[in-house]
């Protein structure tokens, strides 16, 4: 029954703070729930808990690699959001884009859905039946709905719209997925099929193929759009720019890679059936085409938030794209995964505290930051460097292990693309992530003393993968393998 | 039951065809209804043995749902709202009902080609489930009001589901009801939605919810 914990844990947390009356009280059950969801999560990769209810739920090591990322953030998130709620407790805020007032969502709600959200995320990493997978994804999207509505003005409320709509939409077309998987399962015979992921491997090819394939595509589609794969990324930048910032970090570092995951599901099941190659290139051409449209777009971005959500699209991009290389490209779209979600979360917690400070997302209206906050504006940097794979961050490693598997097996037109790509994005990132960086600061603007909930999570973050590009643990290392391995790769 | 199945996947084209071209969002919830109590019903024509006990409880809780507890919270949204119809959608009446009988030979068309699984003994039940599909989708696209569109996910949700009743009949319990209550609490949260963006805007045209670029 511990892994039944990882969900109970915040569902007991989110009931907690709905009930208790002050805000300290709350506060302290989000750190709580926090922190005991990550000491499990950690216990987990000494002591493997056992399947449980009939084997619906089991943690893999895919499971326990996306679990661990995701719990690790939650924390860093937790720690950041209590310093972030201090700050945002008055009662009415003005709009610095428009001459409005708004009011925020009273902190219960926003604290209710933060730990409801960790929990429908743990259901997702440890969901071994594919009908409990859509139930636990549909859930993380009606979860953090309310969490993108907490500033309430028009904008972020038309974010939410157009995130539930299209999401909900997306998730719907997977459960269709789900339908079909389970007539390409049956197959002719009628004795009953189940949807756990290992029974459905253990079928393999006796499965209906044409069926298989039209699920997985149903399945690529549906979860793709939860995880902004282009072309169905439409809801990803204006969630992701309207949300408060630690919002953000959850939706690009977490839930994504939990969308993710429900894709891998589906691929598992094509390499055991032997459609494995039609899973994979659907996913490269996927990758591709994701990697490409984020760079036009960042290339002209004036937002820096916008530019940020469109770098996650860019590196789902790159993680569909190394599953779909296969071999040694699994490895790394795995590392790629927690890498990028490291520094995702740091880019993310530092845009808030320069937000906070400037007031402003505009590009434009944004300079001298390493003046104006000292801490943030290295780590605004050092986190550019990271996400665009600069040595010796954690980041430079993993693709280098995508290109490297590419090389290996002579796809040099992939190769070549791919690293256009990225020198592109490189280019569009550094012109205004520098420039907000340099440059003389507004008058009014002197330098501000930094409060360390605001720092200390985001140095955390940097060094974790800073460190995860100099050394590599053992023990994460064997994680990472096995994950590739499920996939099918090395 | 070849014949009552036939019945219902009959019912299901004629109601999809009354949303296509009707207006009025109060008959469009009560269309919606009568499709979710015909597709409660479905299980239990499929079943082998009809004297399941889980099976009936399983019935009565879609028709509840579906049927009941979904319209009605739409029809507590729209006592909200200052809207009586959908006027000018992206695509006309006309057209869409025009549309609809031709989107329904392209299901059937599509749907010949497909190698059937055993189990489903009417040949209407893939391609009605498909068509009741895309009239959800065409629902969500060319209508403006956040209102139809919750309606049109409904609509698609339905299709959906009566594929899984045919292909997916002996899907453990919980699942099915895992699925009714995330989209039980999705149209919860959509209603709230459309309540707040009424309050935001005085309108809930999605066409003019259009800050958010590039």
């Amino acid at each position: 029954m511990i892994l039944a914990l990882v969900v109970l844990v915040p569902v007991l947390g989110a009931a907690s703070a709905a009930l208790v009356k002050t805000s300290a009280l709350r506060r302290a059950a989000l750190i709580l729930a926090a922190a005991v969801h990550a000491v499990l999560t950690g216990r987990m990769w000494f002591v493997r808990p056992e399947p449980i209810f009939h084997g619906w739920l089991g943690l893999d090591d895919l499971g326990l690699l996306f679990l661990s990322v995701t719990s690790g953030l939650f924390l860093c998130a937790a720690v950041y959001a209590v310093g972030y709620l201090g700050r945002e407790s008055a009662a009415t805020h003005s709009d610095f884009e428009e001459n409005i007032f708004f009011a925020n969502a009273p902190e219960a709600v926003f604290i209710g859905g933060l730990l409801m959200f960790l929990a429908t995320m743990s259901l997702v990493t440890i969901s071994q039946n594919l009908g409990i997978l859509w139930v636990a994804v549909e859930a993380t999207t009606l979860a953090s709905a309310p969490l993108i509505y907490f500033h309430r003005h028009h904008r972020s409320l038309e974010a939410t719209w157009k995130y539930l709509l299209i999401c909900s939409v997306g998730i719907a077309l997977a459960l269709l997925g789900n339908f079909f998987l389970v007539a390409a399962a049956s197959n002719g015979h009628s004795e009953s099929t189940s949807l756990v992921l290992s029974d459905l491997i253990r079928q393999g090819s006796k499965m209906n193929m044409p069926w298989l394939k039209a699920a997985f595509l149903f399945f690529l589609v549906g979860y793709g759009t939860k995880m902004g794969l282009a072309p169905l990324h439409t809801w990803l930048p204006d969630a992701h720019s309207e949300s408060p910032s630690v919002v953000s970090a959850l939706l690009s570092g977490a839930l994504l890679n939990c969308a993710f995951l429900a894709i891998l599901r589906a691929q598992q099941i094509c390499n055991a059936a032997g459609l494995g190659s039609f899973g994979r290139d659907l996913l490269v051409l996927f990758g591709l085409l994701s990697i490409g449209w984020a760079g036009i777009f960042i290339l002209q971005q004036l937002d820096y938030k916008r530019l940020l959500a469109y770098s996650s699209v860019e590196h789902m991009g790159i993680l569909a794209l190394g599953v779909g290389l296969g071999g040694a490209g699994a490895f790394g779209s795995m590392l790629h995964a927690v890498n990028h979600s490291l520094t995702k979360g740091l880019l993310f917690l530092v845009a808030g505290n320069i937000l906070a400070a400037y007031q402003t997302k505009e590009v434009t209206n944004v300079r001298g930051v390493l003046r104006v906050l000292p801490i943030s504006g290295v780590l605004w940097i050092a986190g550019f460097l990271a996400i665009t794979a600069m040595p010796p961050f954690g980041t430079f490693l993993s693709e280098l292990t995508i290109v490297k598997a590419m090389l290996d097996q002579g796809r040099f037109v992939v190769a070549v693309l791919f690293l256009a790509l990225l020198s592109l994005i490189f280019i569009g990132m550094s012109r205004t992530v520098l420039a907000m960086a340099q440059g003389r600061p507004a008058d009014k603007l002197t330098p501000v003393t930094e409060t360390w909930s605001a720092v200390a999570t985001p140095i955390l973050l940097a060094v974790a993968v800073l460190a995860l590009g100099v050394y590599l643990p053992e023990g994460l290392t064997t994680v990472l393998r096995a994950a590739a391995r499920e996939l099918g790769g090395q | 039951m070849t014949n009552s199945v036939d019945t219902i996947m009959v019912l299901l084209v004629l109601t999809n065809l009354v949303l296509l071209g009707s207006s009025r969002m109060a008959t469009c919830i009560r269309v919606v209804a009568i499709q979710g109590i015909a597709l409660g019903v479905l299980p239990l024509l499929f079943a082998a043995d009809v004297l399941e006990i889980h099976l009936w409880v399983l019935a009565l809780i879609i028709i509840t749902m579906k049927g009941f507890v979904f319209p009605g919270l739409l029809s507590r949204t729209l006592r909200e709202l200052n809207v009586i119809r959908e006027v000018e959608p992206f695509i006309g009446y006309g057209i869409s009902m025009f549309a609809g009988p031709l989107a329904l030979g392209l299901c059937f068309w599509i749907s010949s080609g497909w190698p059937l699984p055993a189990e489903i003994s009417s040949s209407l039940v893939v391609p009605v489930a498909l068509f009741t599909t895309m009239t959800g989708l065409f629902l969500i696209v060319s209508r403006k009001k956040a209102l139809t569109q919750v309606l049109g996910y409904l609509v698609l949700e339905n299709g959906i589901y009566s594929f899984g009743v045919a292909l997916a009949r002996r899907q453990p319990v919980v699942v099915e009801l895992g699925i009714l209550l995330d989209v039980f609490v999705a149209v919860f949260v959509m209603g709230l939605a459309i309540f707040h963006i009424n309050r935001e805007f005085d309108h809930i045209d999605t066409d003019r919810l259009s800050s958010l670029r590039s």
